[in-house]
Order: C-alpha cells, then structure tokens, then sequence
C-alpha cells in the first residue's frame, strides 16, 4: 500500500518537473531563434570583410567595430562622450517633461483652457520640430541651450498629447463614485484622475525618450565639441566609417537601456491593469 | 425625511427620463422602485444623490448627518488601480477608525483584500462596491439593482445582510431593483414607475414584520398585484 503511494508521488513530481524545464526551455528557444539570423549574417559580414569580397574602408568587419569601441574607452574618452550625450537627452527630456505636465494636465482638465490653448498647441505641433534648429541657433548660440531645447521640444509634443487624451478619457463614473464621497476637485484630481491617466502618461514617456535620442543626434549633428552625434560626424569628416557604427551601436544601446528603464517603471506601476501582459 | 414634489428630470425632448414624481421617505424606511427598463430609475437615484442638478420640481432632504448619503451602482465602479481592501476604504477619512477586515468578511470576501479588481469575477467586484458604501456609515443608502449580477444564494444572502444593518443603523434605503421577490422581501413599501418618461403607476404598503418568510402568501399575493400593475403599462 504505502510502496504504491510513493510510486505515485515520485511520478507526480517528476511530471512537475517536466513542465517547468520545458517552459523554460521554450523561452530560451525562442531566444535563441531570434539571434540565429544576427549572428548569421555577422558571420558572413566577418568572413567577407577578411576575404577582401567586401572593401574594408566602407564596411569595416565587425570585429574591427568592437575593437574600435574597446579602444576608446581605454583611451577614456569614450565616457566623455557617452556622458555628455547622456546628460542633454537627460536634460531635455526633464524639462520637455515638466512643461507637458503642466500644460497638459491644466487642457485636460479645464475645458475652457484647451479652448484657449490647443489651437494655438496643434499649430506648433505641425511644425516639424527639426525646422526649430536654426532659429534655435540664432537665439541661443550653438552651444548646450539650443540643443537641450531642441530635445525638450521634441519630448514635449508626445507627452503633452498623452496626458490631455489620458486625462480626458478618464471614465465619468469613476468621478461620480469620488462625487459620491464629497471629494475636494484637489482629491478628484489625486485619488481618481491622476491614477486612472497614469497609463496613458507613461506611454508619453516612452515614446518622448525615443523621441529625445532622435533630437539628441540631430543637435550634435548641428554642431558640437562633444557627444555621440559629434563622434558621428568625426567619423564622417575623418574618413572611418567604424567609429560611426560603434556611434550607432552606442546609440541603439543607450536608447534601449532607457527604454528597457522606463517598461520597467510601467510595468511595476500598472500591475493592477487588465491586458494581456499581466496574464500568465 | 425625504421629500420629492413634482419633480422631473428628462432628456431627449420630454421621450426619456421621469416626470412628476411625488414621494416622501420617513426616517428608517426602506423603499423599493420597481419598473421597466428604461423608466428613469438610474435617472432618480442620480438626482437624489446630488449627481445630476439638472431636475426641475423640490427635493427636500431633512436632518441629515455627517455621512448623508450612500450609493450603489448599477455597476461595480472600482478602481482598477487599488486593491479590493483600498477600494472599500476609498471614501473614508479616517482609515484608522475603521476595520476593513470586518467589513471584507460581511460581503465573504475575507481572502480577497489584497486582490486588485481585474482579478474579481462580476459578482465579487459588485460585492466590494457594497462593502464599499456600507463602511461609510450614510444615513440614506441609495441602491440601484445591486444583486443583479449575483447568484441566488449570495442574493439571499445580502439581502439579509441589508436588512441586519438596517435594523442596527435604521438607515434609510431606496432599492431600485427589477426583482419583484427582492423588493417584496426588503421593502417596506414599493413605488411603481412606468412608461417614458416613467411616471408613478402605483403605490403598494408591506406591513409584515420582517425578516420575512420568502414564500408567505401574503407576499404572493402582492407580487401579483404588482405583476397587474406592470401589465397595464
Ligand atoms: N445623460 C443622459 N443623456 C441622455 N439620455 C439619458 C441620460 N441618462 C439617461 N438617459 C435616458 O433616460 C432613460 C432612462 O434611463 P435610466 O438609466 O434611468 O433607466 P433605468 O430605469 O435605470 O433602466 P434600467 O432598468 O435598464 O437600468 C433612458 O432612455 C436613457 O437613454
Ligand atoms: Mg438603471
């Protein structure tokens, strides 16, 4: 009898077991799938780059790419670069950002203001924000304001149309539960309005940093001392086309890491939303 | 307690909402509004409850307290983002004062206060909106088809947990609701709208003392008077 139970015990586990492995295994496959293509075409890249089918002054080989990142960052100076490219996107960013909160929240939520404002928003906004630049320059000099408010420029449009369109589709039937309960329009805003749009700002927020790495890249381009985009046309001007891959490949790093920040933010905060992301 | 004189809310030109509504509510009563759908029965909750201003005609609320008024949806109306123990202190001032855990056991829901709303089925969710407007104590308890979305055994069930806070806080409560049995189980009287705009088609008094027994057929007898009233409109 007992000799039976432990026989049945040790096959449930086992199938548990097997479950688990095989999950985990079906996600490092599908890892896996997506990296054969990249590094397949590495492969080809390399091996047509050293059997000179490929000019190495126009498509340097991969390796020489990392090589080249590698040795900027002994030299040091790579940090330099990278932080201050950094720093402007940083900055820009914070300042786009405060703006369209402010401005946005106030549209949302007073209709008599979007009345006033939004026309007057819409038009800017059909003004392709890159057009800004020389005008910008003849303002603010060639140096950090223009740039940084080029990029606040670029942020703002994004996050602003997001906050007034979360703050406007706010369901009416929550705000009658907090009418129900006597709220204050201060406790409205805080306890109903602000959660119930937070999903739709924090999409603003990542589209408006994907947004400010676009910009960060067009201000260095204009004219810089410093940066990733000044690497880019260092490279231009200087005849090596593998500092500006390894500029794009900081780039693409950069980008993502914040984008991977910000997912991250969104998911924490919005674990209560029902999408298909939290399903498991 | 209640008094509503002439009063009409309408939209659509006069062809939706109620008209020339005339009632008053003693302390403590409960009453029930039977009708068909679409006779403006949400359309008088809001009006009573201060959400929509737009009515004509006198609404009189007399010695209210500090907790006035009371309401269940028609729909659960959580909020997605706070968890069904935050959910039901939502209007709360003073969240130290109360005992949450007491009110999550009253609705069955005991297991659940971390739980947030897209984890609940239709029937807890609406469970919590009860809870909800139960911690704030009201003195007028406004309720609009709240067991709709529930089973008969938790019906029955709630059903008596209304009619044990009425008779512990004699609040006055105003059912709207589409079940005959509920109202004739809950009420101590039962208004009647019909048509649209809905307007008062009868009037019925329940005098047995309750809890009542489900299937007196006194009680019967009423639903059948009901029934005839429904079947003239
Ligand atoms: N804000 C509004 N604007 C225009 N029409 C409205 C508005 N609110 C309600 N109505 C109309 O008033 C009528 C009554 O609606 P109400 O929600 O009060 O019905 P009800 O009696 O509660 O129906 P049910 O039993 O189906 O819940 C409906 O025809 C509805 O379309
Ligand atoms: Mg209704």
């Amino acid at each position: 009898m007992s000799v039976k139970t432990d026989v049945n015990e040790i096959f449930e586990v086992k199938e548990k077991k097997a479950i688990k492995v095989n999950s985990e295994w079906k996600k490092v496959k599908g890892f896996a799938l997506g990296l054969i293509i990249p590094a397949v075409l590495l492969i080809i890249w390399e091996v047509a780059v050293r059997f000179s089918l490929l000019d190495a002054y126009v498509f340097p080989a991969p390796t020489t790419i990392v090589q080249k990142i590698i040795e900027l960052a002994n030299e040091g100076t790579l940090w330099g670069h990278v932080g201050v490219t950094f720093y402007r996107v940083a900055v820009g960013f914070l300042a786009g950002m405060v703006a369209a909160v402010v401005i946005g929240s106030v549209v949302g939520y007073f209709k008599w203001f979007e009345q006033l404002m939004d026309p007057l928003i819409q038009a800017f906004r059909s003004i392709p924000s890159l057009a800004w630049v020389p005008l910008f320059i003849l303002w603010m000099g060639i140096g950090e304001a223009s740039k940084v408010m080029l990029i606040a420029v670029g942020v703002f449009f994004p996050i602003y149309l997001n906050i007034v369109s979360g703050i406007q589709g706010v369901d009416r039937k929550l705000i009658e539960v907090g009418k129900i309960h006597h709220f204050t329009a201060l406790q409205t805003v805080r306890r109903i309005i602000f959660p119930a749009s937070l999903p739709s700002f924090l999409v603003g927020l990542r589209s408006g940093v994907g947004l400010g790495w676009m910009f960060v890249v067009a201000s260095e381009l204009m004219g810089a001392s410093q940066g990733l985009g000044y690497l880019l046309v260092v490279g231009q001007n200087t005849y090596s086309p593998e500092l500006i891959i390894a500029s794009i490949i900081l780039f693409a790093l950069l980008g993502k890491a914040t984008d991977f920040l910000l997912k991250t933010l969104e998911a924490r905060a919005l674990k209560w939303q029902d999408n298909l992301q939290n399903q498991f | 307690m209640l008094k509503v004189e002439n009063a009409s809310r309408t939209f659509n030109n006069g062809l939706a909402g109620f008209k020339d509504l005339s009632f008053a509510i003693q302390e403590g009563e409960t009453v029930g509004i039977l009708g068909t759908s679409g006779c403006g029965k949400s359309t008088l909750l809001r009006v009573l409850s201060g959400l929509d201003a737009g009515f004509e005609g006198d609404i009189v609320l007399a010695s209210l307290g500090e907790r006035p008024i009371g309401m269940i949806f028609q729909e659960p109306r959580l909020m997605p983002w706070l968890t069904v123990k935050e959910n039901i202190l939502f209007g709360v001032k003073d969240k130290k004062s109360v005992d949450v855990q007491e009110y999550l056991n009253l609705v069955g829901l005991s297991e659940f206060g971390n739980h947030f709303p897209k984890d609940l089925s239709g029937g807890m969710a609406q469970r919590t909106a009860i809870a909800r407007a139960l911690i704030g104590e009201p003195s007028v308890l406004l309720l609009d088809e709240p067991f709709s979305a529930l089973d008969a055994f938790t019906k029955m069930q709630l059903q008596d947990l209304l009619l044990e806070i009425q008779e512990i806080r004699s609040t006055t409560m105003i059912i709207v609701t589409h079940d005959i049995d509920e109202a004739l189980y809950l009420c101590d009287r039962i208004l009647i709208l019909g048509g649209q705009p809905g307007r008062l088609e009868g009037k019925l008094s329940i005098e047995e003392a309750k809890p009542r027994d489900r299937g007196d057929s006194n009680l019967a007898a009423k639903k059948a008077k009901i029934l005839d009233v429904l079947h003239i409109e």
